[in-house]
């Protein structure tokens, strides 16, 4: 029996149409709008000025405070302007545009190919190292990852999850890197594994990957406390809570972090980011993009650097089809479309999804015949269509009770509703408008 | 370019299931049903079922369209599950005029006058049974003897139902073994060689309705097996105590409506409750209010009104009834 979370979930078609297309590296544009804010948390400070010449993995902006992360160059080339772009979010951001002359890198760089394996940094310097290099989390949140690799006093992390699930459907960034370069990940889960002060390593991997699960198996036999494990495919089998529920059987409370149950998640694109960070000197400059849709001629998977235009990528994979009704930036589930080709590559951006035209207009709103599937489907055993109800009534208070703030958005609510109805929509203006309540009146 | 692009909030893909292919599923698990007494009461089957489904469809398009002034409704689907749910519920002589009256209260009172689809507190089509019964308790309680074609609609042989003998014998001071003689085998039964309304009375077919549902997945199995399972530990309690004053629980399973209540009345969508916990409350509330009012009411029958009052308690259930919290249990590291 493979592993799964218990409650919930969904089957969404897997369409893994680049499952064996190899990673490429796309060629360096030749202009790049690299934003400040590619985490979660305060935007990066810029630390370089119009009319500056910048090498590839140079610092362009620094951390301002705890939880945010340094911006380095993927390009070399001359600041033309500070100005703001628009990504993928819909909202402008301030962005640094660069005009590309050359790939010149910084000299700290090893960019030699072989891999190496022993780990020479301390705990507290890998810490520092993954501070320095901008890392974090690729699997979508991009929180920083050195605030999950501190654990505070009186605290203890027993196992490191790695989360190779990529359920959602289109994507095969994070298979690719597995398959392509799977020494790497698992030296990257091994750095983690230190800077945390664990034995102990789990990899997390659906079992629609059998040929990642299998090279990654019999490669983690040389690496002392790392195992790897294979998951029934189900959605959302990757989100942090069901992996850690699926893989340890221990529940991360509601409000709570994965630490309280004695566990740390990272992705393995994450890992991967760590691995070239702390053994190459490498700053994450460029990630693995999937660019995929069923009119493309030529879908993929791209080692990009941040701030190249989703037009490049699109280009790359065979040009816009005709029929192309919504671009997603991330995955069909969970990602966020947008309406223009020129939001920039950030560093949690996995996957380029190209919808046609008629799987891109939602169902027509029926009436709820309470068929109770959506509260069947949650991973989280909420009652989603008495979110709705309550959100769409402004039921706030009562929303809050049925603890509408545990939701993550995952989607499957929307997804399974027989009658169309856009649940997840008004679940979150419920949990927005519950959270700002809560905010307000911790300030009292 | 870019105001060609669709752009909405994830998720952006959905799935293939819509209210109108679950509908058109319920329809194809009645169909074993539907056969099955079109083969048993012939021309009344056809007749009633035909009429009941029709003046279903007719009056909530009317209404829809003329009263309520909203787009239509009918394609859903939910009108033509209603009709042949009353029609299964339903002798097969019963008079025309009557199937259309009992349309008209399942669908204008029980469904329409609460918003349509997805806001009646009560099963539509028990709701016109009920009132049917009611009201014309005679042409409701005459049951035509199973006889296929070769007799008409009007000219039906009938004869009371097992549980009607049952009933009746025991109240007179007979005893079980004797009344058991002069009702069908519990294998005549499964098949449905029996008296009854349309729809009950052939277990097979509608097991087979059971399965296609569980298989296509349009129903959990949470309210058939809690109302089943149910009047089958109740019966065989009673049973088990006096064997001669009270009927074996298999009687109790395959005559009467509990098959098809279990599996097509109590599931119905609307008017179930939304959690699997609650699902088996409700279903256990059913299958035991069945048995009393079986064995200790005045109706031999007691499934329709036992669905109806657990029915009017779904509120409550889904307000205090809820799925176990993910995350509730805290292991402290």
């Amino acid at each position: 029996m493979l592993k799964t979370f218990p409650t919930g979930g969904v089957h969404p078609p897997e369409n893994k149409l680049t499952a064996n297309a190899a990673i490429q590296y796309l060629p360096v544009p030749e202009n790049v709008a690299i934003p400040f804010s590619q985490h979660i948390g305060a935007p990066a400070t810029p630390v370089i000025n119009k009319g500056d010449h910048v090498k590839t993995g140079q610092l362009i902006a620094s951390a301002k405070g705890y939880v945010s992360s340094n911006i380095h160059s993927s390009v070399s080339g001359t600041v033309t302007k500070i100005d703001t772009v628009q990504e993928t979010s819909g909202y402008k951001q301030p962005a640094v545009f660069i005009n590309v002359d050359g790939d010149e890198w910084i000299e700290t760089i090893d960019r030699s190919p072989e891999i190496i394996q022993e780990v020479k940094l301390s705990s507290e310097e890998i810490v520092k190292r993954c501070v320095e290099s901008g890392i974090v989390g690729l699997g979508g949140a991009t929180f920083p990852s050195h605030v999950k690799l501190t654990i505070p006093s009186g605290r203890k992390c027993e196992v490191l999850i790695i989360n190779g699930i990529e359920c959602e459907p289109y994507l095969t960034s994070d298979h690719r890197l597995m398959l392509e370069r799977g020494e790497e990940v698992l030296v990257g889960t091994t750095i983690l594994m230190k800077a945390l002060k664990v034995d102990r390593a789990m990899v997390g991997i659906e079992s629609n990957k059998p040929d990642a699960l299998s090279h990654l198996s019999k490669l983690a036999t040389d690496y002392k406390g790392i195992t790897v494990h294979g998951l029934k495919v189900k959605y959302p089998q990757g989100a942090e809570k069901q992996l850690i529920k699926a893989l340890t059987n221990r529940e991360v409370p509601s409000g709570r972090l994965p630490l309280d149950v004695g566990t740390v998640v990272h992705n393995v694109g994450t890992a991967f980011a760590v691995y070239e960070a702390v053994q190459k000197n490498k700053p994450l400059f460029e990630r693995v993009v999937t660019v995929t849709g069923k009119s493309l001629k030529h879908p993929g998977n791209f080692f990009v650097r941040t701030g190249t235009p989703l037009s490049r990528l699109i280009e790359a994979a065979g040009g816009l089809p005709d029929d192309t009704g919504k671009i997603i930036s991330g995955g069909p589930m969970m990602g966020k479309a947008v309406n223009t080709t020129d939001v920039p590559v950030v560093k949690g951006m996995s996957g380029v999804v190209l919808l046609p035209r008629d799987e891109s207009v939602r169902m027509e709103i029926k009436p709820c015949i309470r068929c109770a599937k959506c509260v069947s489907v949650c991973p989280l055993s909420l009652e989603p269509y008495l979110l709705m109800t309550l959100s769409e009534r402004s039921l706030f208070e009562r929303a809050e009770k049925e603890r509408i703030t545990d939701c993550m958005e995952c989607g499957s609510c929307s997804f399974i509703c027989p009658a169309g109805r856009p649940l997840l929509d008004y679940i979150r203006l419920g949990k927005s408008t519950v959270l700002k309540m809560i905010r307000e009146r911790n300030l009292k | 370019m870019s105001n060609l692009l669709n752009v909405s909030p994830s998720p952006h893909i959905h799935g293939t299931e819509t209210t109108g292919k679950l509908m058109s599923g319920v329809i194809l698990a009645l169909l074993p049903t539907l056969l099955t007494s079109v083969y048993y009461f012939g021309w009344g089957a056809i007749i009633v079922t035909l009429t009941s489904v029709l003046s279903c469809v007719l009056f909530e398009y009317l209404i829809q369209r003329f009263i309520l002034k909203k787009p239509e409704s009918i394609s859903d689907g939910s009108a033509i599950v209603t009709g042949l749910l009353l029609a299964f519920n339903l002798p097969s002589n019963i008079p025309v005029l009557l199937v259309i009256i009992g349309s008209f209260v399942s669908i204008a009172i029980a469904k329409m006058t609460f918003g349509g689809l997805g806001n009646n507190p009560f099963n539509p089509a028990l709701v016109g049974r009920v009132f049917m019964l009611i009201s014309f308790p005679v042409q409701m309680t005459s049951w035509p003897v199973p006889a296929g074609f070769k007799t008409g609609y009007a000219d039906a042989v009938t004869g009371a139902t097992p549980l009607a003998i049952v009933k009746e014998g025991i109240s007179s001071g007979e005893q079980i073994s004797i009344l058991m003689e002069q009702i069908p085998s519990h294998m005549q039964m499964f098949y449905g060689h029996m008296g009854g309304s349309m729809g009950e009375v052939a277990a097979l077919a509608l097991i087979i309705g059971l399965v296609f549902m569980l298989f296509r997945k349009i129903i959990t199995w949470h309210i058939p097996v809690s109302v089943i399972g149910s009047v089958a530990i109740f019966t065989t309690i009673l049973w088990l105590v006096n064997p001669e004053q009270y009927a074996d629980p298999v009687f109790h399973l395959l005559t009467g409506g509990v098959l098809l209540g279990a599996i097509f009345m109590a599931t119905d969508y609307v008017t179930s409750p939304m959690s699997r916990a609650a699902m088996i409350i409700y279903g256990c509330g059913i299958g035991i209010i069945t048995v009393i009012i079986r064995v200790f009411g005045v109706y031999p029958e007691g499934v329709s009104f036992a669905i109806l009052i657990m029915n009017a308690f779904v509120p409550l259930m889904n307000s205090y009834i809820k799925p176990k919290p993910f995350g509730k249990e805290v292991k402290h590291v």
